[in-house]
C-alpha cells in the first residue's frame, strides 16, 4: 500500500459573492505521496490558488467556505478540524510559501525571529535551540552567512533573498507537505532557477511532498513528477508528467501545449525552425457564468452536443492517464494524425 | 544594413538619484550606458534582459517618451534625438508602442473606439464617418468586430484589450511599434492569440517590432536578431539562431541554461548561476557580469568590455571570447 501525505477527496470550495454561487473548486481529488512534487496547472480563475488555500484552511470566510469533501493529511481531515486545532498544524505539518514573500514575512521582525517563533511555538524548543535550528534552515535555501542575515529585516534582502527567507520558514518545522503557489512568477529567470533548485534539495533532503502550483508548463515539465490539470474549477486531466506532455488526452491541455513557444532551435541546435503556435480561441469563462456540461466546450474543436449538456466524468483513459473529456480518443488521434 | 527604419547609437539614459530634504543629486543610475542597434524594414528585434537592465528604459527613450542623455536615434535615416515637440510629429506616427498592462494603459473613461481612433483626430484629416470607417477597419484587422467600438475598455479580456492597444498602435499605418512586454500579462492561452496576431501584422504591413521581454522563449519565437542586455549594456547581439544555439557571452549562456523547457523528455543539467542581479544604483566594476560570471578573470574586474564582432555577425563584450 503506497503511503500518501495527503489525499484530497472531491474538494468543493464555493464563494457566495453577489453575483451569485461561485464555484471555484467544484469536486477536486488527488493524492500526494511522500517526497513527490506534484503540479498544478492551469490558468487564473481556474481554481488552482483556491485549492492551495482550502488545503491550509486559508479561503476567507465569507465569503468563501469548503462546502464538501476531505483533506487528509496523514490521516487526519483537515476540513473537520477547528481553527485552534488547525493552527497547529499549520506552518508544523502542512506550509505554504506564495509568490510575494512580503504576504508572509513580518517587515518589522527579524528574520531569525520569525522562523524562530515558528519553532518554539510548534516544536516546543529553547530559544536558542531555535536560532540555532533557524541558521542551519537559512543555509540550506542558500543564505549566504546566515548569522548574519538572522539579524536582518526583511527590507534589507533582495527579493530572491527573501523568497529563500520564506522557504526557510516554511520548511522550518520539516512539514510533510509544502504547498508552494506561483513561487517564482515575480522573480528574473535565473533567479528563478536558483529557487527550483533549492526546492528540489529541500525534497531530497528532507522528504517533504510539494505541491508546485503555476501556470509556467516549462516549470512543470522540468520540476515535478506528476501533474493536474484544471480547468473552471474543475480537474480535467492527471497523469505523470512525462505521460502528460507526450499524449495529452484533454483537448485543453493539448491546446495549452502547444499555445506555447516551446525553444524549438535552443533544443534542436538549430535544426527545427519554431512553428506557428495554437490558439485556444475565445476566453476562459467567468466561474459565476459558466456553461452547462463541459466548461470547455465553447473553445472546442471537437465539441458536440453531449459535451454542451452532460459534465464529462474523469476517466482513466491510458494507463495512469486521467482526463475529464467525451471525445479523448479523438483529441489523440487528431493529435497523432 | 542598408536603410534600417531605426538606428540607435550610443544611446545613454541616466537618471539623477536624488536624497535629503534639498532633493540633491547624489549619483546616477546608469539605466541605459552607450546601446547601439539598427532594426530593419519588416524586422523584429528581441530585446531581452532580466529586471532593472535597461530594456523598457530604451524602448521609452527611442520613442522619445523620455529624453536621452546622450546618443542619436535615427528614424528612416531622420536624426530624431534633438528634435523638438513640433518637429517630431511628422516621425511620431511612423513609431508607435504597445504596452504590458492592458489594464492600465487604455482610459477606462474613453469608448474603445475613440481611444483607437485618437491618433487619426490628431493626425489625419477627414470626417468622423471617415474615421468610423477606418477605426472599424482596424477593429477588423485586429480580431475585434466593429460593433464593439462603442463599448468601454473594462467590458473586454485582458486578450481584446491587448488587441484595442495593437489596434491603436496601427491606426497611423507607423514602421516601427515598441512592444514592451505585450504578453507578459496574458494567461498562457491568450499568448498565442497576440503573439500569432502580431506576426501576421508584421508579414502584411512590414512593420517593424523592437520587441522588449524577459521571456526567452517568446523572444525565441517571434525575433530575427536577438539583443541581451545586462545592467544597462548590450552585451551579446546576433541573429537568433546562433543566439539560441552559439551563445558566446557567459551571461547569455546562463540565462538560456536557466530558462524552463517545457519538455519532459529533454530534463536537462542545470548550470545555476549563482547570486542576484547587482543594482543598478551601484553596478560592479569593469565587466558588470563578472560577479556572477564562472570564467572571470583578474581583467574582468576592472577593465570594461567593448562589444565587438567576435565572428561575423556575431558581436560580444567579453574579455574570454
Amino acid at each position: 500500500m503506497i503511503d500518501f501525505a495527503l489525499e484530497v477527496e472531491n474538494l468543493q470550495t464555493y464563494f457566495y459573492t453577489r453575483a451569485g454561487l461561485v464555484k471555484a473548486v467544484d469536486g477536486v481529488s488527488f493524492k500526494l505521496k511522500r517526497g513527490e512534487t506534484l503540479a498544478i496547472v492551469g490558468e487564473s480563475g481556474c481554481g488552482k490558488s483556491v485549492t492551495a488555500l482550502s488545503l491550509m484552511r486559508l479561503v476567507a470566510d465569507p465569503p468563501g467556505r469548503i462546502v464538501g469533501g476531505s483533506i487528509r493529511l496523514s490521516g487526519t481531515d483537515l476540513v473537520q478540524l477547528d481553527e485552534p486545532a488547525m493552527r497547529a498544524i499549520r506552518g508544523d505539518r502542512i506550509a505554504m510559501i506564495f509568490q510575494e514573500p512580503m504576504t508572509s514575512l513580518n517587515p518589522v521582525m527579524t528574520i531569525g525571529r520569525q522562523i524562530s517563533e515558528a519553532l518554539i511555538l510548534h516544536q516546543s524548543m529553547t530559544r536558542a535551540a531555535a536560532l540555532a535550528r533557524t541558521i542551519q534552515m537559512l543555509g540550506l535555501v542558500g543564505i549566504p552567512e546566515p548569522e548574519q542575515r538572522a539579524k536582518e529585516y526583511p527590507h534589507q534582502l533582495s527579493g530572491g533573498m527573501r523568497q529563500r527567507a520564506m522557504i526557510a520558514m516554511a520548511v522550518a518545522c520539516n512539514p510533510e507537505v509544502l504547498i508552494a503557489d506561483e513561487p517564482t512568477s515575480a522573480l528574473d529567470v535565473t533567479i528563478q532557477a536558483q529557487i527550483l533548485e533549492v526546492i528540489a534539495k529541500l525534497r531530497r533532503e528532507l522528504g517533504t511532498a510539494v505541491i508546485l502550483i503555476t501556470h509556467d508548463l516549462g516549470i512543470v515539465a522540468e520540476t515535478a513528477e506528476h501533474v493536474i490539470v484544471m480547468y473552471a474549477g474543475r480537474k480535467v486531466e492527471e497523469g505523470d508528467v512525462r505521460s502528460v506532455f507526450a499524449d495529452p488526452q484533454h483537448p485543453y491541455t493539448r491546446g495549452l501545449i502547444h499555445s506555447i513557444p516551446r525553444l524549438a532551435l535552443m533544443r534542436s541546435g538549430g535544426a527545427v525552425q519554431p512553428e506557428r503556435l495554437q490558439e485556444i480561441p475565445g476566453m476562459v469563462p467567468p466561474l459565476s457564468n459558466l456553461p452547462a456540461g463541459c466548461a470547455f466546450a465553447p473553445r472546442c474543436a471537437l465539441a458536440s452536443d453531449i459535451c454542451r449538456r452532460d459534465a464529462p466524468p474523469l476517466e482513466e483513459k491510458r494507463p495512469g492517464l486521467f482526463a475529464a473529456c467525451w471525445h479523448a480518443g479523438a483529441a489523440a488521434a487528431v493529435a497523432h494524425g | 544594413m542598408a536603410d534600417p527604419v531605426l538606428e540607435v547609437a550610443g544611446l545613454k539614459k541616466h537618471f539623477p538619484v536624488k536624497k535629503g530634504i534639498l532633493r540633491r543629486t547624489v549619483g546616477h543610475v546608469l539605466a541605459v550606458d552607450g546601446v547601439s542597434f539598427a532594426i530593419a524594414s519588416g524586422e523584429t528585434l528581441g530585446l531581452v534582459g532580466e529586471s532593472g537592465c535597461g530594456k523598457t528604459t530604451v524602448g521609452r527613450t527611442v520613442m522619445r517618451l523620455i529624453e536621452p542623455t546622450a546618443g542619436s536615434i535615427r528614424l528612416e535615416g531622420k536624426d530624431i534625438t534633438r528634435l523638438g515637440a513640433t518637429e517630431l510629429r511628422p516621425h511620431r506616427r511612423q513609431m508607435q508602442i504597445i504596452f504590458q498592462d492592458p489594464f492600465s494603459s487604455l482610459n477606462p473613461r474613453m469608448r474603445v473606439g475613440d481611444i483607437v481612433g485618437e491618433p487619426l483626430k490628431l493626425h489625419v484629416a477627414g470626417d468622423r464617418a471617415a474615421r468610423r470607417r477606418r477605426i472599424a477597419a482596424l477593429f477588423d484587422r485586429v480580431g475585434l468586430r466593429a460593433a464593439q467600438m462603442d463599448a468601454f475598455p473594462h467590458q473586454f479580456s485582458g486578450g481584446q484589450r491587448q488587441r484595442i492597444g495593437v489596434a491603436r498602435a496601427l491606426a497611423l499605418n507607423p514602421r516601427l511599434i515598441v512592444a514592451d512586454e505585450p504578453v507578459s500579462a496574458l494567461d498562457v492561452s491568450i499568448q498565442a492569440q497576440v503573439i500569432n496576431l502580431l506576426m501576421d501584422l508584421q508579414r502584411d504591413m512590414k512593420l517593424s517590432y523592437l520587441f522588449i521581454s524577459h521571456n526567452l522563449a517568446v523572444v525565441e519565437h517571434i525575433s530575427h536578431r536577438v539583443a541581451v542586455m545586462y545592467l544597462g549594456r548590450i552585451v551579446e547581439y546576433t541573429d537568433k539562431r546562433t543566439l539560441f544555439t552559439r551563445p558566446l557571452h557567459p551571461y547569455t549562456e546562463a540565462l538560456l541554461a536557466a530558462v524552463p523547457v517545457p519538455d519532459p523528455a529533454t530534463r536537462r543539467e542545470k548550470i545555476v548561476v549563482q547570486g542576484d542581479v547587482p543594482s543598478p544604483l551601484r553596478p560592479p566594476p569593469g565587466c558588470h557580469f563578472h560577479t556572477r560570471c564562472r570564467y572571470a578573470e583578474a581583467r574582468c574586474k576592472t577593465e570594461v568590455p567593448a562589444l565587438r564582432e567576435v565572428e561575423p555577425g556575431h558581436l560580444a563584450a567579453c574579455h574570454l571570447r
